[in-house]
């Protein structure tokens, strides 16, 4: 059986998703990161981006996150993020409004929230 | 109906209307509290994970930040009160207040000029009617106190502590609060939350001596020390506000109970009152009627003969 790492995303506010997973991939402010287990220690900092989580029996978790950090050591890993959703979460609808409304308000960082959890919602 | 009775029943349903109201607070209370407890729990994680990395970046290298170094003069610290807008809550905020003066002095008798950051009406009613500066103020958020709240109670704190002295700025950050022990106990305490210092986060957060991994930092040490420091705060402050809410019901919830219990006491003297009322006039009465009739057989006694 392949190895796994323990994973919480945590919001500001409650626990988000928690389980186990063969692999894990977050944007840092560096660029993508992808974290299998026995991955050396690490604390970096997100960028807002959709996560993918590969769970132990093949199905795939994702979130948008918007801003935040990820840590990982000893086989757990840690993505604590301000916002946090999961993709069957999120209301597409309503986050297409938000985005025209950014859209014409000319808000980069609503624009980008919204734009993060609709890419999230299109994967899952 | 005499007139002394009259009164006293006047009085027991009174009281009986305020036991009513204050037992339907009571249970407002009670049920907020339990509200509360659970966002506390909830906001826990979060928490616990910062705290592990703030101390895993902190000790895991050697990064000068401003937010953890000790400036070598303090000229001016920032005290940041958390109170409640409403009252009721029996000494709840007087005793968050008592604890933030005491602060503030002995801070002034160190020397230190102190910048009041204050949260609920009630504190910045206090320090308003006594003609004290408040640095910034809010209110009306003090019983569900949101993350998004926070954040905008830290945002001016961190601005503050990021600007130099001479600026305006400050190099401390105090805060106080209550702290909820348990449904009978709340104590206001008060606690640095910058400059960090590293020790006390560490033994906090590991009391069994548990050893930090050497993390690998991305992008960068300072990076990412610079982008977590902030949200601790926040998460600092959050947790604070958490708790001072649930405090505060907690606090609503015994000051409503003894009113409860007080309405109970004095309704059971007033109705013994009015028992006792009750009966004076009805001996009186009949005294009066034995002695009109004694006096009415008198007279016609009198006038046989």
């Amino acid at each position: 059986m392949a190895a796994e790492l323990h994973v919480a995303l945590v919001a500001a506010d409650r626990e988000v998703w928690s389980g186990e997973a063969t692999l894990v991939v977050a944007r840092t402010t560096s660029g993508d990161i992808g974290v299998m287990p026995g991955h050396q220690p690490l604390l970096g900092v997100l960028e807002s981006g959709p996560v993918t989580i590969r769970t132990r029996d093949g199905g795939t978790v994702i979130a948008a996150v918007h801003g935040g950090f990820i840590s990982f050591a000893d086989n757990k890993l840690s993505l604590l993020a301000e916002i946090a959703e999961l993709s069957d979460e999120i209301d597409v609808q309503r986050a297409e409004r938000a985005l025209e409304r950014a859209k014409s308000d000319a808000d980069a960082l609503a624009e980008r929230r919204a734009d993060v959890r609709l890419r999230a919602a299109a994967g899952r | 109906m005499g007139a002394q009775l009259r009164v006293y029943k006047r009085r027991i349903r009174s009281v009986t209307a305020t036991k009513k109201i204050t037992k339907a607070m009571e249970m407002i209370a009670a049920s907020r509290v339990v509200k509360a407890q659970r966002k506390v729990a909830a906001s826990t994680p979060y928490a616990t994970e910062l705290t592990r990395a703030v101390t895993a970046v902190g000790t895991g290298s050697n990064t000068k930040h401003p937010l953890t170094t000790q400036a070598e003069t303090v000229t001016r610290s920032a005290v940041l009160l958390l109170t409640s807008d409403r009252g009721l809550a029996g000494a709840f905020n007087s005793n968050a207040i008592k604890a933030a003066e005491q602060l503030t002095e002995r801070l002034e008798r160190e020397g230190k000029q102190v910048d009041t950051y204050i949260v609920g009406r009630r504190g910045v009613a206090h320090y308003n009617f006594r003609e004290r500066t408040i640095a910034e103020s809010w209110t009306g958020f003090t019983d569900e106190p949101s993350y998004a709240d926070a954040k905008n109670v830290a945002a001016p704190l961190i601005e503050a502590i990021e600007t130099a002295t001479a600026e305006g700025g400050v190099d401390e950050l105090h805060i106080v609060y209550t702290e909820f022990i348990s449904m009978m106990t709340q104590t206001a305490v008060d606690s640095r939350l910058l400059p960090l210092s590293l020790e006390e986060v560490a033994e906090e957060k590991a009391p069994t001596g548990e050893i930090l991994p050497l993390y690998d930092f991305e992008p960068s040490a300072e990076d990412v020390l610079d982008a977590l420091l902030p949200r601790y705060v926040e998460s600092r402050i959050y947790n604070a506000l958490l708790q001072s809410a649930a405090s505060k019901h907690a606090a609503t919830r015994r000051a409503m109970k003894s009113a409860t219990d007080n309405a109970g006491e004095l309704i059971e003297t007033l109705s013994r009152l009015a028992n006792a009322a009750r009966q004076a006039e009805i001996t009186q009465e009949i005294s009066e009627i034995v002695g009109g009739a004694s006096a009415l057989a008198d007279a016609t006694a009198g006038s046989d003969n």
